[in-house]
């Protein structure tokens, strides 16, 4: 909303030197967020101009010239060039002095030109800033205005006024008003403050046909409540827009149409009340307010034709829909420029309607803004009846008899008030008098039962304007507004005493600062995406898909975090950073496929659902899981002196797996695996305690250049949910053994497919408890090795609890190992 | 055999002295060790004139011995004493040799970072377990109820449509994304005991394009708090006191009065930021309030005997005016640079 200040001052006491910052600081601290100001950017000398000459010069370059003789209401006249040839002599223009300053900023000097010295300029209205819709002079004659030359242009213009623009939130339709606004700067302020609806004399109306047949009323509400219709006859419709009105629309941010319009916006902008006119020649019939009939269409005033939906409200005559009510007025019955009669709509329609109408149909007209948030309906006969006088003073119009005046408003409902309920709320010590004081000072009507204290209660009765109001605690919010929100003292609330986070936050945070400690960088990639990514990481799984992506291409949602990290190596390599370790702690989205989701209806709000009620809603939501992902590429090591580069592979997505599992506190067990993305022969299953929690592996080479990414990208994910809850419970510790140890190498040779991890798990089984430690130190094939076998070197430790161990003992422990190897696995003890 | 040296004090000076020469000419342990082997080994001067003690006549031998003894000592204390030397010499000399450019030895480990925005979530999130108050989470993709209704936004209240919600197919069974924290409230109340103080940190989604002010993923932290008694001065001395964990000692907390459907009365807050680049300055941070009474009785409790308040604010947001960052985009687009430049700390 955009207040003009004059506008502003036309109702409070707004001192003389108000700049906008105050007005903007006082409406702040009443609750309207600051957005904007609008200031004319023209200063300087601007003043009436009577053309005395006119002399068109052809020029070479095709273009005729006047020189002109200007009077500016100096001794002597000026001379000044002008290329626009729409005005003549003894036309009154508006002339900008050297020094003056046009938008742009444009500044203005004497300057030679085609010969002459222009000293000054002739003015367009685009120029001024009024507005882009004529490209000519400003003839001041087509203003209605006959000013003496040398008249400052300026506040003729409203060229010397300003407006604030505030943001007002969607439970205060009432600040969708200069009455509203500069009834809040009055609170804000203490100004005076006078209320232009008490400014109108009503106009009394009787006879016109209007009917009201709400066949289906939304949520039992009548499409309309307060209903008044005026008419004036015999207005001319050649009479311009007066400048003072002309400017506020501008500063308010509605264009100028024709006086009749603009008659309808300015009181809509002065009082709330949205206002249509029609052109009462072009009505057939008596009105009807009803809803739309199937298949109805309108075309409306922006030239649309729009099919209307049976919940859209439209005014109609016997012809059908003139007009979609509140939102937009109808193209056929449009006031023109050779209206005379005109129909004044005001009524207070019905809130949830409009705005369904409005979101319907996207357009969410100034009408619409203000009747979907709740209009005074006091205001409704007032606003017609003050554009019925507009209409006459300015338009030359005449006030019919014909008219209504129907329908019972809908006003606030009184609430019981406890007096120290502010108090107990906001945590300030208000009086009662200043409880009382306050809602009374924003329009409140408020009956204390008994002796005026704070245990006392009291009926509050809302003003007509605040629908807003409706229980205890919104009044609370006034009292608290008015009286100040820097009143509000600051107060540490003791919370009991908490457990911290956790087991499972915790642990997700461990694991996002393990990956970081072990070398890699953390990212969050946005979880949208494409079916192909889909398919390739998860094909033929069921996918949450948004009805209203921002990219129709990635409108499902991600079921693996793997396709957002490969995006992310995209772009850092499209960026030239071509070695990354980077990974995700996430959320990924698995429905399940022919399941469906969510619920036919939504439970009321305000009300404790059912525990069935709630159970269905809890498991109406497909399963999100915590996951943790992580690709590398490129050198994991770089070259650096002495030392040689580490290239990213299937250790490192393997040694991210570990990591995780460490900061979890579980045994990671690794096995072949296989992954649709990944692959065949480098893929590892990941599992804890038997039960798989991920893959581990390298891209397929073959989606990696599909991919534009190098031929090696190692990857892993696991399921954070599945490895947390593996991992519970607290350990055993184990004695730790401090006599000396054996060490021994042990090389086996074993057919190539037999994995080393099953080889050491035989030797460590045959071997017994006296074997502490086994490390794989080898896979060698070549020389010396049969074709299609493999020779696994082991270094093995052992260690006895309660003796030396003797080497003699180590080597049947390792042989005993060697044994079950062998049997379990064919294992040959290598020369 | 040749003739037994006699052990005259001459002959023991002068083996002394020619041994004390070669131990202190030796310049290097290989020196030394020849040194040693000459002047101490079996067939060195003095050990004959030691051997030959045996032959002396028994009244000689104890002044003999003692001579020789002596000569012996001295020799052997120079050779200890060079051999310090020397191999100190050595020692220094392999040092000077093994030292190396400190500022090109390779890092065989690279380094990692964490997410500022992760960061940040974390160390707003503790200074609330410092105060008792426990981390509630909720589903990204929720059911409309707890987005919404729950929530007090009325199926046709304006604020309900100025939420620009992601919805999920088919519409009409009402799942969406959800699109602030909130719904983690109601979740929140419906399953933990009174009183409650929780914050809920998490992803929320709104259909605004990226650009360096929006992102249609962005994360924010919600706190509630329901206790009996709790009023809005509470409220400010929480905000107040996360103000001053996050920006200094000097941070204030400003409110203003505005609207949102599930707190009344409802606030804008703005921090006083002392620390900011450019001056200290106010900064918009998050909306709070009074929890809405029709919130308090979706999860069926009754407002008459607890109250309390809430607020939230987002993370990305607070990213950018606490650590002078521009624009948004970096923070979505997974360019490592930009965790990388904080590392470890935000």
């Amino acid at each position: 909303m955009r207040i003009p200040l004059s506008w502003l001052r036309e109702w409070t006491a707004l001192p003389e030197d108000a700049t906008l910052e105050h007005v903007h600081e006082a409406l702040v601290s009443v609750g309207f967020e600051e957005e904007d100001v609008h200031v004319a950017e023209v200063t300087g000398p601007v003043v009436v101009g009577r053309v005395l000459s006119l002399e068109p010069e052809p020029q070479k370059n095709g273009k005729t010239i006047n020189w002109c003789q200007v009077d500016v209401g100096e001794a002597e006249p000026r001379g000044i060039v002008c290329g626009a040839h729409n005005f003549g002599v003894g036309d009154k223009v508006v002339v900008t002095l050297p020094g003056a300053v046009l938008p742009g900023p444009f500044p203005i000097a004497a300057r030679k030109t085609y010969g002459h010295v222009s000293d000054g300029m002739i003015a367009s209205a685009r120029e001024l800033g009024l507005g882009d819709e004529h490209d000519g002079i400003l003839r001041l004659v087509e203003l209605g205005l006959d000013p003496e030359p040398g008249t400052n242009a300026l506040p003729l213009l409203g060229l010397d006024d300003a407006a604030v623009e505030i943001n007002v939130t969607p439970d205060r339709g009432y600040a969708f008003s200069i009455r509203g606004v500069a009834r809040e700067y009055a609170h804000a302020t203490g100004a005076t403050f006078r209320d232009p609806a008490d400014a109108v004399t009503p106009v009394a109306a009787s006879g016109f046909p209007v009917v009201l047949d709400d066949a289906a009323p939304i949520r039992g509400r009548q499409g309309a409540s307060v209903i008044a219709f005026r008419v004036v006859r015999g207005i001319d419709p050649t009479r311009p827009t007066p400048t003072w009105m002309r400017s506020r629309l501008r500063l308010a941010g509605i264009r100028s149409i024709s006086l009749a319009v603009d008659v309808t916006n300015y009181v809509m902008l002065e009082l709330g009340q949205p206002i249509h006119g029609f052109d009462l020649a072009k009505l057939q019939g008596g009105i009807t307010l009803r809803r739309a009939t199937p298949g109805e269409t309108i075309e409306t005033l922006d030239a649309v034709t729009r099919k209307l939906d049976p919940q859209d409200l439209v005014v109609a005559d016997e012809s059908g829909a003139v007009a979609l009510a509140g939102v937009m007025g109808g193209a056929a019955t449009e006031i023109s420029d050779a209206t005379t009669d005109v129909l004044i709509e005001a009524i207070n329609w019905d809130p949830i309607s409009i705005a369904r109408t409005a979101r319907r149909h996207k357009l969410p007209s100034e009408a619409a803004k203000r009747l979907e948030r709740g209009v005074d309906p006091r205001v409704t006969p007032l606003a017609a009846a003050r554009v019925a006088q507009l209409l006459a003073e300015l338009a030359g119009g005449e006030i019919d008899e014909l008219g209504v005046d129907a329908g019972d408003a809908i006003l606030p409902a009184p609430i019981e008030f406890a007096l120290d309920l502010p108090t107990r709320i906001v945590g300030v010590d208000y009086t009662a008098e200043q409880v009382v004081a306050t809602l009374q000072l924003i329009g409140a009507t408020v009956e204390v039962h008994g002796d005026l204290a704070l245990t006392a209660t009291a009926t509050v009765t809302p003003p007509t304007w605040r629908p807003d109001l409706i229980d205890g605690p919104t009044l609370v919010e006034e009292v608290a507004r008015i009286v100040g929100y820097g009143e509000i003292p600051s107060v540490l609330p003791v919370a009991p005493p908490g457990r911290g986070l956790t087991r499972a936050q915790g642990i997700r945070r461990g694991v996002a600062q393990a990956l970081a400690d072990a070398g890699s960088t953390e990212v969050q990639a946005y979880p949208f995406h494409s079916r192909a990514q889909i398919e390739a990481f998860t094909p033929g799984a069921p996918a949450v898909k948004l009805a209203n992506a921002l990219d129709g291409e990635a409108a499902l949602m991600r079921r693996s975090l793997l396709p957002g990290l490969v995006e992310v190596a995209r772009r850092n390599l499209g960026r030239g950073l071509t070695d990354l370790a980077v990974y995700e702690v996430g959320t990924v989205f698995l429905p399940e496929a022919d399941r469906a989701y969510g619920t036919e209806s939504i439970p009321l709000g305000a009300a404790r659902p059912t525990d069935d009620v709630l159970s269905e809603l809890q498991a109406s939501i497909p399963a999100q899981a915590w996951r943790v992902g992580f690709l590398a590429l490129g050198d994991v090591v770089e070259k650096q002196p002495g030392l040689a580069a580490v290239h990213a592979g299937l250790a490192d997505a393997l040694d991210a797996a570990r990591e995780v599992a460490l900061a979890a506190g579980v045994t990671l067990e690794i096995v072949q695996g296989a992954h649709p993305a990944l692959h065949p022969g480098r893929t590892a299953e990941l599992r804890v305690d038997g039960q798989s929690v991920g893959h581990a592996g390298e891209l397929l080479p073959a989606l990696a250049a599909e991919l534009d990414l190098p031929r090696v990208v190692a990857v892993a994910e696991l399921d954070l949910d599945a490895v947390i809850a593996l991992g519970g419970g607290q350990r055993a510790a184990r004695a730790i053994g401090t006599l000396p140890a054996a060490t021994q190498d042990l090389s086996l040779v074993v057919d190539a497919a037999v994995p080393a991890a099953e080889v050491i798990a035989a030797v460590t089984e045959g071997a017994g408890e006296l074997l502490e430690h086994v490390r794989l130190v080898d896979d060698y094939r070549g020389p010396g090795v049969p074709e299609g076998s493999k020779s696994i070197t082991l270094a093995l430790r052992f260690r006895a609890a309660d003796r030396t161990l003797t080497a003699a003992e180590a080597t049947e422990a390792k042989l005993a190992g060697v044994a079950l190897a062998t049997e379990r696995l064919g294992a040959a003890l290598r020369d | 055999m040749s003739d037994p040296t006699p052990i005259t004090e001459q002959a023991v000076a002068e083996a002394v002295d020619a041994a004390l020469a070669a131990i202190s000419a030796a310049g290097d342990s290989t020196a030394l060790r020849a040194a040693r082997t000459e002047h101490t080994a079996e067939q060195s001067p003095l050990a004959k004139l030691n051997a030959a003690i045996r032959d002396l006549p028994g009244d000689q031998k104890a002044a003999a011995g003692k001579l020789v003894g002596q000569a012996r000592g001295r020799v052997n204390q120079a050779l200890a004493a060079q051999e310090g030397v020397v191999l100190a010499a050595e020692e220094q000399a392999r040092l000077a040799a093994e030292s190396v450019d400190v500022t090109a030895v390779p890092s065989r480990r690279r380094a990692g970072a964490r997410h500022p925005l992760s960061l940040l979530t974390e160390a707003m999130g503790d200074v609330f377990t410092g105060m008792g108050w426990e981390i509630a989470e909720g589903p990204e993709l929720e059911h409309e109820w707890f987005n919404f209704d729950a929530l007090n936004f009325d199926e046709d209240h304006p604020a309900r449509a100025m939420q620009d919600t992601f919805f999920v197919e088919p519409v009409e069974r009402h799942l969406v994304l959800r699109t602030h924290t909130s719904p983690v409230q109601i979740r929140s109340l419906l399953s933990r005991p009174l009183p409650l103080y929780v914050v809920a940190p998490g992803r929320v989604y709104r259909t605004d394009e990226l650009d360096a002010t929006h992102t249609p993923v962005f994360q924010q932290i919600e706190g509630i708090a329901i206790d009996k008694g709790l009023t809005m001065a509470h409220l400010r001395g929480t905000l107040e006191h996360l103000a001053r964990s996050m920006f200094g000692e000097g941070a204030q907390i400003r409110l203003r009065p505005n609207f949102f459907p599930f707190t009344e009365p409802s606030a804008e807050m703005d921090v006083w930021q002392p620390n900011a680049k450019g001056g200290a300055r106010w900064v918009e941070w998050g909306g709070c309030g009074m929890v809405n009474r029709n919130v308090l009785r979706a999860a069926g409790i009754d407002p008459e005997e607890y109250q309390g308040f809430a607020f939230g604010m987002g993370i990305e947001r607070t990213l950018q005016f606490r650590n002078d960052m521009n624009d948004m985009r970096d923070m979505v687009e997974g360019d490592v640079r930009f965790s990388q430049q904080f590392g470890m700390v935000v």
